[in-house]
């Protein structure tokens, strides 16, 4: 099984060791990862501007760097999302199309196709687990609050196999961070007001972090963290299911 | 002829025909009908009280209604208790302080109670009344709204209405006052 | 970007004042949550959803025929029909049936479709008096300002403001803003007007094309006082209120309160099918462009709304900038995807208003997929030139930047780049980002660097 590592743009650049955790988790559980040194982004920050029809260049770039893997993982819901919902090559139909229903979510992948069963990995805190909307509503990675249906939470799950942790629940279990893309600073007020809510649900509830599946929420969390001075950190998914032991 | 414009707007815009979906019998728990609607009921505001016959209803009823008041009704039996209603001009009812009517069938999931034009006397009676009694008996509470309306079917009626409680607003602060602009209280009769 | 402020700007002014945020975002939280009590009671919920979703496709499907139907069925009736193509034929209607009786004075109970074509405005114009019976809408017509939320008009005052409006019009103490005593105060004062208006006016919250008949759904009970003790009713309603038989109604009253309050059903389900003797029953239907919101097939689902609100109380982005903010009558994630259609240019900011979080959807009970509609909008304003400027000119340097790996990974550190060219990362002192939140720290090298460092080449 050949594996095909995205690094969203804004990871690559401003938190390489989310990526390098996914890398090394990976290639713990045994897997051959490929990681295509010509990627940038999926395109979506134009898309969800209302710019979709400029991601034509970007969503070639992206068919030509995965064709070749069985399978494409991401350490990002958000951008998962994306390319599920909206890569589409003129170039390479087929391709594109393929790529679409083998990109995977990192969490997803674990549980859904890997099927990982226990992690070696240690986190001694106490954890709140925010669930970024389009990695929950969107790749249904946990159970909506909205509806009428069986509770599951694909980071959840994992998260329970890490030694130590603590995961503290909160009052509104999925309410949106406000990071949106462009959303936060072309509707600051309402960006920060929703991101200091989210923190403060966390906070009220004794957490230590803050974990995702999507960085964009939480550099958006972390941001107001850090202009409130909280003790309270951010950390992705991936950089628990990759701590070592203790 | 904005209807010709408006029709043709639709019929050249309206998308390709979709049937409509399989009729499907919707879930419902398996309990006792009249503890569901008592439990519904009290929970949207309405107190149930069951009775074994009318002389128990009119004794329950003078025990917690205002005596004095204007009493009508559109139940023949409770004429020696209440005025009977007639025909006429609806604003002649401004003042009555109860009025007591009977209902078809009462709904468990929702406590409401289905009532039809000749059963209110008036269609401004149920609701300009300070406090509202309605007759309901014990036999006919169904289950959902689905049983509901393959009761009504397509009987013929000017006017009726699903009444579920008194009257009630939660405009101001999503603070709930009961009694809005209609009836401050709603009381069933549960009779056998 | 027309001349009058935008969500954003609005948003912004309402943020002032964080104490008022909070408490509109609990309050409407609260009517979130009850709605999850509600639904989740119902076992078969989602099969309830996407039944609606599916009578109501069928609706838009046959939208011509049922209408037809109904039209006829109703004047069968003795119900008297109007069609009205926009907001104006609307309100000319309304007037001249007041004017045919001489009447110059209607009570009205709540109908969004009125606010949508500012009939109150419009009649007041014209010499007669509106007045509005819901309890939220009196308060919000006293006041003189737009209802903020379809379902709850005045949930952005708080009862101590609504005690001095009070105060100012009906005569309460000063400083009273207890909700009881408030509301026992409108009772009276309203309790006199539907007993001596000759004309209601209601809306329609269901129309059923096999009977001829509608439906009207309050709590209060302000439609019925109004239409009963009145010589003329008048009901407006769009057309896509139609429903294809009666029995439908067991779906969609089951839908409908559970998720607009957490209520079981409101307190009155008034189906009106024939006027009382004496008395004259109207119904106008009305168009106002939803006709070409019908030929949209990305936004036609729009018109499956049942207008119960969830989406507001669900959404994140209403709770915390208000309904005026969305500066039209229908706010929100719905407004936001109904606007649009009637003016682009005007309601060009409203589907970005969101984070495209996706609540909205998986509460709306007749499934409209309100999200994926607000993207597919924010591509149409884009490409129908409703775009700013600088806007496209920062895409379209994204665009390259990210569509060519070697600009991309140019940079010596890490991020220099990225932070030109992703929106977020500005680093400048007009930075919204910047303005309440840190930046991330640029790290050594990017992951693209370590990797090259440390793993043998690109793919392997
Ligand atoms: S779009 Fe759906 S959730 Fe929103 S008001 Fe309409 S029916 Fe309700």
């Amino acid at each position: 099984m050949k594996v095909g590592l995205f690094v969203p743009c804004y990871i690559n650049q401003f938190y390489p060791k989310v990526a390098i955790d996914t890398l090394e988790l990976l290639e713990k559980l045994g897997l051959e990862v490929g990681y295509p040194l010509n990627q940038t982004c999926c395109g979506q920050p134009m898309a969800n501007s209302g710019y979709e029809h400029l991601t034509g260049s970007t969503n070639e770039l992206f068919t030509q760097n995965f064709a070749g893997y069985d399978y494409i993982v991401s350490p990002s819901g958000s951008c998962t999302l994306h390319i599920k919902d909206h890569l589409h090559s003129d170039r390479y139909p087929a391709e594109s199309k393929n790529i679409r229903s083998r990109i995977y979510e990192l969490t997803e992948f674990l549980t859904d196709i890997i099927k990982v069963d226990n992690i070696k990995a240690s986190f001694p805190h106490r954890v709140g687990l925010h669930q970024s909307c389009h990695g929950q509503r969107g790749l249904k990675l946990a159970q909506m609050t909205e509806l009428t249906a069986p509770a599951f939470s694909k980071p959840e799950q994992l998260l329970k196999m890490v030694e130590g942790i603590e995961l503290v629940p909160l009052t509104r279990a999925d309410e949106c961070c406000g990071f949106g893309g462009t959303f936060c600073v072309a509707e600051e007020a309402v960006s920060v007001k929703m991101g200091k809510d989210r923190v403060a649900d966390h906070i009220k509830n004794n957490a230590e972090y803050i974990t995702a599946a999507d960085m964009s929420c939480l550099m958006h969390m972390e941001g107001i963290l850090k202009r409130q001075k909280s003790p309270v950190k951010v950390v992705h998914i991936a950089e628990i299911l990759n701590a070592a032991m203790v | 002829m904005s209807r010709e414009k408006i029709l043709n707007a639709i019929r050249q815009n309206q998308p390709e025909y979709q049937p409509l979906p399989e009729e499907v019998n919707f879930y419902f728990e398996d309990v006792d009908l009249i503890e569901k609607f008592k439990q519904v009921l009290e929970f949207i505001g309405g107190r149930l009280h069951a009775v074994s016959n009318y002389t128990e209803a009119k004794a329950y009823l003078e025990s917690i209604m205002p005596p004095a008041g204007r009493w009508i009704t559109a139940v023949p039996e409770f004429q020696d208790h209440a005025t009977l209603i007639e025909p006429g001009d609806p604003h002649l009812l401004e003042n009555v302080d109860v009025a007591i009517i009977k209902a078809h069938f009462g709904v468990a999931e929702n406590g409401a109670v289905w009532v039809t034009e000749e059963l209110m006397g008036a269609r401004a009676l149920p609701f300009i009344t300070q406090h509202l009694v309605i007759l309901l008996n014990k036999n006919n509470i169904v289950p959902l709204m689905q049983q509901a309306y393959r009761l009504i079917g397509n009987v013929e009626y000017g006017y009726a209405a699903f009444i579920a409680g008194p009257s009630k607003t939660a405009d101001i602060e999503q603070s709930l006052v009961i009694g809005a602009h209609g009836p401050r209280s709603l009381t069933i009769i549960l009779t056998d | 970007m027309s001349l009058t402020k935008d969500h954003a700007a609005l948003a912004q002014v309402f943020n002032n004042d964080e104490e008022r945020v909070d408490w509109h975002d609990e309050t409407l939280w609260f009517v979130r949550a009850k709605r999850d009590r509600a639904s989740h009671g119902i076992p078969d919920w989602e099969l309830l959803r996407e039944t609606a979703s599916r009578i109501k496709h069928n609706v838009l499907s046959n939208m011509h025929n049922y209408l037809v139907q109904f039209e006829e069925n109703a004047l069968a009736n003795g119900i008297k029909v109007h069609w009205a193509a926009d907001a104006a034929e609307h309100n000319a209607i309304v007037l001249s049936i007041l004017k045919e009786k001489g009447i110059e004075r209607m009570v009205k109970s709540k109908s969004m479709l009125t606010e949508e074509c500012h009939l109150n405005d419009f009649l007041q114009d014209n010499g007669v008096e509106v007045i509005d019976s819901d309890l939220g809408e009196r308060i919000v017509q006293l006041a003189k300002e737009p209802p903020s939320h379809i379902v709850l008009p005045c949930i952005h005052k708080k009862k101590e403001e609504i005690g001095d409006i009070f105060h100012e019009h009906l005569g309460t103490a000063a400083g009273e803003s207890d909700p009881q005593i408030l509301t026992e105060t409108a009772r009276q004062h309203l309790r006199e007007i539907f007993l001596t208006r000759r004309a209601a006016l209601t809306g329609v919250n269901f129309a059923i094309a096999e009977t001829g008949e509608f439906v009207v759904c309050t709590n209060e009970g302000n439609a019925d006082m109004g239409a009963h003790l009145a010589d003329v009713h008048i009901a407006s309603m769009g057309f896509e209120k139609l429903i294809p038989q009666r029995k439908h109604l067991s779906v969609f009253l089951r839908l409908l309160t559970r998720s607009a309050t957490g209520q079981p059903i409101t307190t009155y389900s008034s189906h009106f099918k024939k006027p009382r003797p004496g008395q004259q029953m109207h119904i106008i239907i009305v168009d106002n462009g939803r006709s070409i919101q019908l030929s949209r097939e990305d936004f036609r689902n729009s018109l499956k709304c049942i207008r119960c609100g969830a989406c507001m109380n669900t959404c994140p982005v209403y709770r915390r900038s208000g309904g005026h903010s969305y500066h039209t009558a229908v706010a929100g994630p719905i407004g936001s995807i109904l606007a649009p259609n009637l003016d682009m240019e005007k309601y060009a900011d409203l589907p970005f208003a969101s984070t495209l979080c996706g609540s909205c959807t998986n509460v709306c009970p007749v499934k409209i997929d309100i999200h994926d509609q607000l993207y597919k909008w924010r591509q149409v304003i884009v490409k129908n030139g409703y775009s700013t400027k600088t806007k496209t000119a920062m895409m379209k340097g994204m665009t390259l930047a990210l569509s060519s790996p070697a600009i991309f990974n140019l940079s010596g550190k890490a991020g220099r780049l990225a932070l030109k060219f992703i929106p977020f990362a500005v680093n400048n002192g007009l930075n919204p980002w910047y303005k309440q939140r840190d930046m991330p720290t640029p790290p050594e090298g990017s992951f693209t660097d370590w990797y090259k460092k440390n793993r043998k080449g690109g793919k392997p």
